[in-house]
């Protein structure tokens, strides 16, 4: 069983988020990077679907080399290899033809990508990579099972649940819920270090968005507190100050 | 307890002397603290108990002998790597730090460092998997910091030994398997034995009524008349290098350990004294209170350094024990004050185990006295620079 998961870097969550040249750069300065958190549910299901079938999972990411400590970690985590496409990953479209370009030779029996990065949260790569490759797109999977011959995959849908059956190749993007992350041991992070990392060059792909300029969500106000008896003044102020009725 | 919001403090930007490995293990520690630890051991602190279930926890991390060759189960990993192990351990808790420093320095390297072929293979795979624990037994009721002074024995009985004796204040007494003791021949030399639990004549007590450490174990180990077989000796170390070489080793990790609990003291205060609000604005605004997080965070970033050069010394096996002592010293020292002025910042809040404060001061008490006390170390350093013994 040969398994893909596609993996990329992301400010930590609890990054603080600026911005430089005049609001049109996401300023990158002592951010902490992390690998995508759905990514790494998604490799941890996989390396949990391995440790009962056997395969090898295998890591891409389209990133510059600042990215091996991630790919270095998913190895810790118990990827067996990795694949660095070199490049600057623009946006969705190029990222994900990189990604198809390379998936199509490794001869995959499933690929794996988070449902959406936690930065940009475009959720197109996933999508894209299955369409170049013209195999099955199941998006945001929070229950994967694989038996060795077919996958039974939960969604849900408005309102209910969907369970879906496929067969390989397909390419799924998983979302939480799948299984709980593991944290690397250190025999794992020994074992990082001769795992095999290729390094290869980028395709001719397009890319079509650029981004004009980001601005941060205007911040909360201070709150009033109004005696829990006074309606009177909360109706004045609402009317006054905050002028919504 | 509330939940764990500790982020590290990195005044001097130390992270850029670390390896990406280096981050990875010390965040993977810091992660499985923040899992397994900090949700469960204000409870075990109160209660006085061990939290037993932690071992195989730790030992999956792989907190049990990191600098063991990998041949016999432990990580191979540099010395840097080890500090920052025992820096997240003591952040979440000095107790659970000690047990993976036994394991660790203290069992584990003394039987890779002095044990037979037979002994390695027998005993490290498992203590490093944590089927099997270890204790340490060096320090007995009326020789503490004057160990060449010791009075457990052994007499030779041609197909075993004879082992009489007690030792006291010893880290997994009660739970170990396997029992590192440090005893007389009959030439009044200092041999290592390991003495298994089960043997006729042995018991281990736990120690009761400690107001630090209260999460660790400790007990005593008692010899009457135990016969311990002749394959069991530690064949050639003589004298006190033996259990001073493993001391070394463990007070290397002490060095780091103690940071830890400074930086989660000092994590707490900051947060604290922006929140807590007095006389209309937060306590962080007044100048006292920015004395005291001022000078905790000088403290932990020259103990930050100290424990990095040590461990690059180490790695190049340069390190000399008087350079351990002193980082030892200083270390547990700061993280004893900063964890007091803590204590102050968080005002009566800082008494209670909502926070993590009162347990840490309260263990580094022992952090301060075992593994050579306080002033012990002092006078190493006293002694390195002036050349003149002031011990006796
Ligand atoms: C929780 C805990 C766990 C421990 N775990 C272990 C363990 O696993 N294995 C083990 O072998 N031991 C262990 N110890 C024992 C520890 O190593 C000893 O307590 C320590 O070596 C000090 O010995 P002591 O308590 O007998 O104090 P003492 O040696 O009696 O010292 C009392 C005081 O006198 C001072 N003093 C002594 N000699 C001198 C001198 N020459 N000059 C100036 N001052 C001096 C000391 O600095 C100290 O302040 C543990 C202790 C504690 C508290």
């Amino acid at each position: 069983m040969n398994v893909l998961i596609c993996i990329a870097k992301v400010p930590d969550t609890t990054t603080k988020i600026t911005f430089t040249e005049n609001n049109t750069q996401f300023n990158t300065e002592r951010v902490q990077w992390v690998i995508n958190p759905l990514d790494e549910f998604a490799l941890t299901r996989a390396i949990e679907i391995k440790e009962a079938l056997g395969g090898t999972i295998t890591v891409m990411n389209v990133g510059l080399a600042d990215t091996e400590p991630l790919i270095r970690k998913a190895f810790a985590i118990g990827a067996d290899e990795g694949i660095r496409i070199n490049a600057e990953p623009t946006d969705c479209y190029f990222v994900a033809t990189q990604i198809a370009h390379y998936a199509k030779e490794g001869n995959y029996d499933y690929i794996f990508a988070g449902r959406e990065t936690t930065d940009y949260e475009g959720a197109q790569v996933g999508g894209i990579v299955a369409e170049i490759m013209g195999i099955p797109f199941i998006a945001g999977v929070p229950k994967f099972d694989y038996d060795g011959t077919t996958a039974t995959m939960e969604r849900e849908i408005e309102g209910g649940k969907e369970v879906i059956s496929v067969n390989p190749p397909f390419l799924a993007s998983i979302q939480e819920g799948v299984t709980e992350p593991r944290i690397p041991s250190m025999r794992g992070i020994m074992s990082a270090r001769t795992k095999p990392l290729t390094v290869v060059e980028p395709v001719d792909a397009g890319s079509f968005v650029k981004i004009k300029s980001y601005e941060l969500p205007p911040s909360k106000g201070e709150c009033k507190y109004v005696e829990a008896d006074n309606a009177e003044e909360l109706i004045n102020l609402l009317h006054t100050e905050a002028k919504v009725i | 307890m509330s939940a764990d919001l500790f982020t590290a403090p990195d005044y001097f930007q130390v992270d850029d002397l670390l390896s990406d490995e280096h981050k990875l293990v010390r965040d993977s520690c810091r992660a499985w603290v923040k899992k397994e630890v900090t949700p469960i051991i204000e409870e075990y602190a109160q209660k006085a108990e061990f939290p037993a279930h932690l071992v195989k926890g730790l030992a999956d991390l792989g907190a049990f002998g990191p600098t063991i060759p990998q041949k016999y189960g432990g990580g191979g990993m540099d010395y840097i790597s080890y500090g920052l192990m025992m820096q997240e351990l003591e952040r979440g808790d000095s107790g659970v730090r000690s047990t993976a420093s036994v394991q660790g320095s203290l069992v584990m390297f003394p039987i890779h460092e002095f044990g037979t072929e037979e002994q390695k293979m027998k005993f490290l795979p498992k203590l490093a998997s944590g089927e099997i624990l270890g204790c340490f037994g060096l320090t007995e009721p009326d020789h503490g910091s004057d160990p060449a002074g010791l009075t457990s024995n052994i007499v030779d009985k041609g197909n075993h030994y004879l082992l009489n004796g007690a030792k006291m204040w010893i880290t997994n007494a009660n739970l170990a398997d396997v029992s590192v003791v440090w005893a007389k021949d009959e030439n009044g030399d200092i041999r290592g034995l390991l003495v298994e639990k089960g043997m006729e004549g042995f018991t281990a007590p736990e120690m009761h009524g400690k107001w630090s450490l209260r999460a660790s174990a400790t007990g005593e180990l008692v010899f009457d008349n135990v016969k311990i077989p002749k394959e069991n000796l530690f064949p050639d170390i003589k004298g006190l290098k033996g259990p001073l070489s493993c001391l070394n080793s463990a007070r290397y990790g002490i060095a780091w350990g103690a940071v830890g609990a400074a930086m989660d003291c000092y994590d707490s205060s900051l947060r604290y004294a922006k929140e807590r609000i007095q006389f209309g604005k937060p306590i962080a605004s007044f100048q006292l209170i920015q004395k005291k997080l001022a000078e905790m965070i000088t403290e932990i970033t020259k103990a930050q350094l100290l424990a990095w050069r040590l461990g690059t010394l180490k790695n190049e096996g340069k390190a000399t024990p008087q350079q351990v002592s002193m980082a030892k010293r200083n270390n547990v020292e700061i993280a004893v004050d900063i964890a007091r002025q803590a204590r102050q910042i968080h005002g009566a809040m800082g008494i209670t185990d909502e926070y993590s404060i009162m347990r840490h001061m309260a263990n580094l008490e022992s952090v301060m006295t075992y593994e050579g006390t306080h002033d012990v170390h002092l006078l190493i350093t006293g002694m390195d620079i002036t050349g003149i013994n002031a011990f006796s």
